[in-house]
């Protein structure tokens, strides 16, 4: 029940910081706030509660809450909400980079800000509906809605090619959407026949028998449609574009929430419904990952705009997430569940930070800018951190991430795992390109008009680069933190695929 | 007090997390309190944990902090190990590192960064002390990166100097080339034993391999790639020279005593392993002595004082991984602290020399300093004497043992021992070049010694070490390795081969001393002879592997960068654009409003039509 009230209670607070709007400017912003101190009040029972066995989920375990209306009794389409280990800590990432993306849009949204505000939270509630919802219909539903207002948010909001980044970014994921519901429709017409029961429910498609090329290309909708949102080379160029032109607040929530719904779908579809699929297409999909990392991480090095180095690095460091789907062993899930949350707050970091940049310098070309380190000591000490959490740094959240990852995709395929961990070797290489570029190095002319106090990080900053900086350190130091929720989750989840 | 090891990493730490949190707006005496006292502490409590641990005979101690992570069968702690070796290791970081403090606290007092220094300096003691006290590979992975990252921050530490930036990135890079071999071998070694935890998979190890397993050599020869990226052995040594654009006491305190011994360290460390592959001792071996005689020639071409005390850093680490290699693994130790004795002295007088000069690194424009910088000149000289083995300073003790063990070693032999030896004659060549250049001869410029206790104080303790702490080790008091490693008999050569291991220096001193210091011969003319030029500019170059590397691996990279800067990728998705435009325009066309299209093309349908209809 409770994740009901969390998605509505960010609907609602969605259309109230709309209307607040015209009560007054600001209003608007701390209607938002107060949604989101309320979801996370509500998320708060739900990371408590401990691991109960459902009627409605027979046979799972590992289930923190579930709920199961009837909908579309003829169709076999139910209100299905069922939250794991694994949905709390990502709707809580996403609650928590909710208020990173607010404390960035703070000063940033000028314009129109009930209807951004209105956008943003529907976005979230979009977000948190595709990691709770488990009848694929509702799934799909959740997948559009969560779309529709983040093209809004670039295309009003976004820099000088807002229009081509939005639509590109549209049509890249309308296209693998319309691939996800035929694929999905198709997965239920198939159990429809063997099982002569028509449901939408994950949990009884878990059953259907998808061997064979009809298996394959089903599994493969599915993929495709994931690799998109994750994103992965080849189908990954919407993202340099969507990221550059976007607004800070939603460069924030792209890389950080909206990428990992990708990677949840990879975690929580691919596998567990076509195992004998993914078994056979592991080959390719361990190709895909290695390439993305490689690749990316070349793209990042070669980049002069700021946003779309870190964009490159976010599609280099997803590869890990496909590395570990594929090798499906308990590290390599632990992993990638870690390296999910991780990149969520790292490279949201490095978004606000390139944000934060271009608020004041105006560009976010790194030709121009260099030496700011003597401006703004505080600023370039935090950039520092999220560049050396993003090469993936031990003692960093990241670290615990890309290694268990590596660690575990090397017992399943080392090939792979040795090839993605060059990947370890280029990290370093744009990582600190971009450090040098931007706050080593000789005084640009650019900023030599700022004066320091001008340039300086604010408070609010502060405060929101702090809470990231706070959540890495913690997740360096104490994975189990967090491991401790999804580990069961996980360990059911693992159950279904074919790993040892 | 064992229970309060975690005091040792605990102290340096704090210190960074109090200057992080203050941002350098403490006054200065007192970021020196917190930076140099936090490794004062730290070296106080290895000190009273080092006497309990030594006067109770202990074999090892173990702490757990925390689980670390956890994953199906996987959990590495937060957890210390103390042990002989790593005993030995943090008498070297906290007691060398204490000294180097002290130094850098006058050295560095009048940088406007004075504070960031130290908190660079305090995250890196706790970084390496991490690394050694690690009771699993995972941990001493943390201590290894951190370390790194250390180096990186502080070779780049006057940041406003793009090249310094690029001497810092070359250096984090080259080793993180090293370091992935490392990772890998770590998810190997996982792979087989299933455990990281250092002594269960060395015990587990040789019960599931024999000597000469493939397995075992490959996991060895990957943790070797980690060991030469750090300690900058063949072939990963190009980033040691340009690391020294950091602040003197960090090259005395990074890049001589401490971080690139880790590689030392991991083998020692790992030795069990090693064990097992005699393949790799002996791979092991040649590293080292291939690089001891390639930075001791070039090492003999360089002209900055502080890049030829950093190819003798190389060399002298050579000469460790030689002792790895031919399993001498408590000489290897040994001569690991009486380098950091020597060395660090030998920085930090540099140092000093070069702040007397005003920042003039130069040898050929020094000249003459015996006169104008008496103490500093002694101190030198002490190191020089230790650098080249002189009996009996501490550096003989330790060169000699690990010398007669590799005449004698089954991986070693009369060959790899000739190497070795010759490289001794090498680096008696260069310390003399150095001394006699810097200090004899004719004097030019003026100087303005800096003087007091932090310049002093900690230079003559080290001066102190370098002269007597191997005889005191060599009889007196024996390092606490002997539970650590396989005890085997001390190596007895024919006493012929070690009266030439002994005189070989002597002679290396003579015949500089001729060229530079008499000047009966010319250096310059002998340099400048036909057949020795480009040998010359060869070993200048570090044996052009720079630029061999260059052309290998970072032009085709940044070319590869360049060309596709744009995204081939894309091509797709614009060719799709592109070809929705095209069809868009030809579609549209039929559509321009001219009822003379729309009937003529109505009308030619319709024949059409009807002339199906009728003729087929």
């Amino acid at each position: 029940m409770l994740v009901l009230w969390l998605i509505v209670v960010l609907f609602v607070g969605g259309v109230l910081a709309g209307l607040a709007e015209r009560v007054h400017a600001a209003a608007s912003r701390w209607v938002t706030l107060a949604t989101l101190v309320v979801s996370a009040i509500l998320l708060w029972p739900l990371a408590c509660a401990q691991p109960q066995a459902f009627e409605s989920v027979a046979g799972q375990s590992g289930w923190l809450a579930v709920l199961q209306w009837e909908w579309i009794p003829r169709f076999g389409i139910t209100f299905l909400l069922a939250v794991d280990g694994i949905s709390v800590l990502l709707i809580a990432l996403t609650i928590f980079l909710g208020f990173i993306a607010l404390l960035s849009a703070w000063e940033e949204i000028q314009t129109r800000v009930g209807f951004f505000y209105f956008n943003f939270l529907w976005t979230l509630a979009g977000v948190v509906g595709i990691f709770a919802a488990l009848d694929l219909f509702l799934f799909f539903i959740f997948w559009e809605i969560m779309l529709i207002p983040m093209f809004f948010i670039i295309v009003i909001w976004g820099h000088e090619d807002r229009y081509y980044a939005a639509l590109k970014f549209f049509i890249y994921t309308q296209a693998s959407s319309l691939l996800l519901l035929l694929s999905m429709i198709a997965l239920v017409f198939l159990n429809w026949q063997q099982s002569g029961e028509i449901s939408f429910s994950w949990f009884d498609l878990l059953g259907t028998k998808t061997e064979g090329v009809f298996g394959l290309l089903l599994m493969l909708g599915f993929f495709v449609a994931f690799l998109v949102k994750l994103p992965g080379v080849p189908v990954h160029n919407w993202l340099p574009d969507a990221h550059t032109q976007a607004p800070t607040p939603g460069s924030v929530i792209l890389a950080g929430i909206l990428l990992k719904t990708g990677a949840y779908g990879l975690l929580r579809f691919i596998v567990p419904l076509f195992p004998e699929a993914a078994l056979a297409f592991t080959p390719y999909a361990l190709i895909i990952a290695v390439v993305s990392v490689l690749y990316a991480a070349k793209m990042a090095f070669a980049q002069n705009d700021m946003k779309r180095l870190i964009a490159y690095s976010s599609i280099s460091h997803m590869g890990f997430v496909t590395l570990g789907v594929f090798s499906w062993n308990a590290l390599a899930l632990q992993g990638t569940l870690l390296q999910m949350i991780a990149h969520g707050l790292s490279s949201a970091g490095l978004f606000a930070m390139a944000g934060a940049i271009q608020h004041r310098l105006h560009t976010r070309a790194l030709s121009e800018m260099g030496g700011m380190w003597s401006q703004a000591p505080r600023m370039a000490a935090i950039a520092m951190f999220f560049a050396i959490a993003a090469l993936g740094l031990p003692g960093l959240g990241n670290f615990v991430g890309e290694f268990l990852v590596l660690l575990g995709s090397f017992q399943m395929h080392p090939i792979a795992a040795i090839l993605a961990a060059l990947g370890m070797i280029l990290a370093p290489v744009y990582a600190l390109y971009l450090l040098q570029k931007s706050f080593l190095g000789e005084q640009s002319d650019t900023f030599s008009a700022h004066s320091a106090s001008l340039f300086e990080f604010k408070a609010r900053e502060v405060l929101m680069m702090g809470l990231l900086i706070f959540g890495l350190i913690l997740m360096g130091f104490f994975p189990r933190l967090l491991t401790e929720y999804s580990d069961v989750a996980l360990n059911s989840l693992q159950a279904l695929g074919w790993g040892p | 007090m064992l229970n309060l090891l975690w005091l040792v990493p605990f102290f340096p730490f704090l210190g960074f997390v109090l200057l992080v949190s203050t941002s350098g707006k403490m006054p200065k005496p007192w970021t020196t309190m917190i930076g140099a006292g936090s490794i004062g502490l730290a070296a106080l409590t290895t000190a009273l944990i080092a006497y309990e641990f030594l006067s109770q005979d202990m074999t090892s101690f173990q702490l757990h902090l925390w689980t670390w992570m956890e994953a199906g069968n996987f959990a590495p702690g937060f957890s210390l190990y103390l042990d002989g070796l790593a005993l030995s290791m943090l008498f070297v970081i906290t007691g060398v590192g204490f000294l180097i403090h002290i130094y850098a606290s006058g050295y560095m007092y009048d940088d406007e960064d004075f504070p960031r220094f130290f908190t660079y300096t305090n995250l890196f003691v706790a970084a390496m002390v991490m690394l050694v006290l690690a009771d699993n590979l995972v941990l001493l992975f943390l201590g290894w990166e951190g370390v790194g990252l250390c180096s990186f921050l502080l070779i780049g530490f006057w940041y406003k100097d793009p090249a310094n930036g690029l001497a810092a990135r070359k250096a984090f890079v080259v080793t993180r080339v090293g370091d992935t071999a490392f990772a890998i071998g770590l998810f190997l070694l996982y792979k087989h034993v299933g455990t990281l935890d250092i002594q269960e998979a060395m015990i587990k190890a040789k019960l599931l391999w024999t000597e000469d397993n493939a397995t075992a050599s490959l996991i060895c020869a990957l943790l070797l790639g980690g060991a030469v990226g750090k300690s900058a052995q063949l072939p990963l040594q190009t980033w040691l020279p340009d690391a020294m654009a950091g602040p003197t006491p960090v090259s005395a305190l990074i890049h001589a005593a401490t971080m690139v011994t880790a590689g030392v360290y991991l083998i020692a460390r790992n030795h069990e392993l090693f064990l097992l592959s005699p393949d790799m001792m002996y791979a092991v071996a040649v590293v080292g002595v291939l690089t001891l005689l390639m930075s001791g020639f070039t090492a003999l071409t360089q002209s900055d004082l502080k890049r030829v005390l950093a190819y003798s850093t190389i060399s002298q680490i050579g000469y460790m991984f030689l002792a790895l290699g031919v399993g001498a693994w408590s000489s290897a130790i040994f001569h690991l602290m009486t380098h950091a004795f020597f060395k660090a002295l030998l920085f930090l007088t540099a140092g000093t020399i070069i702040l007397s000069l005003h920042h003039e690194q130069n040898i050929f424009k020094m000249g003459g300093l015996v006169k104008r910088l008496p103490l500093p000149c002694i101190l030198f000289f002490i190191g020089c004497l230790g650098l080249i083995a002189v009996p009996p300073t501490s550096g003989f003790w330790s060169k000699e043992q690990i010398l007669n063990a590799t005449w004698e070693s089954s991986t070693g032999g009369p060959l790899i021992w000739l190497g070795a030896v010759l490289g001794a004659f090498m680096t008696a060549l260069y310390t003399t070049r150095m001394f006699c250049i810097v200090f004899l001869g004719p004097s030019n410029g003026d100087v303005h010694e800096p003087k007091g206790f932090k310049f002093v104080a900690p230079l003559v303790v080290l001066a102190f070490l370098a002269l007597v702490g191997g005889v005191f080790v060599e009889t007196a008091w024996q390092l606490p390795l002997s539970n650590v490693f396989p005890g085997g008999h001390a190596p007895h050569p024919p006493t012929v081969i070690v009266v030439i291991a002994i005189a070989t220096p002597f002679l290396g001193i003579a015949i500089s001393y001729l060229f530079y210091g008499k000047r009966v011969f010319s250096a310059e003319k002998f340099a400048n002879s036909a057949l020795m030029k480009p040998l010359k500019t060869f070993f200048d170059s570090g044996w052009a592997m720079d630029w061999f590397y260059d052309l290998l691996l970072v032009k085709p990279y940044q070319w590869l960068a360049k060309i596709n800067k744009k995204d081939c990728v894309n091509l797709l998705p614009d060719a799709s654009s592109a070809a929705a435009k095209i069809l868009h325009a030809a579609l549209s066309m039929t559509q321009n409003g001219q009822l003379r299209l729309y009937v003529g093309v109505m009308g030619t349908a319709a024949l059409f039509v009807i002339f199906v209809v009728v003729f087929l």
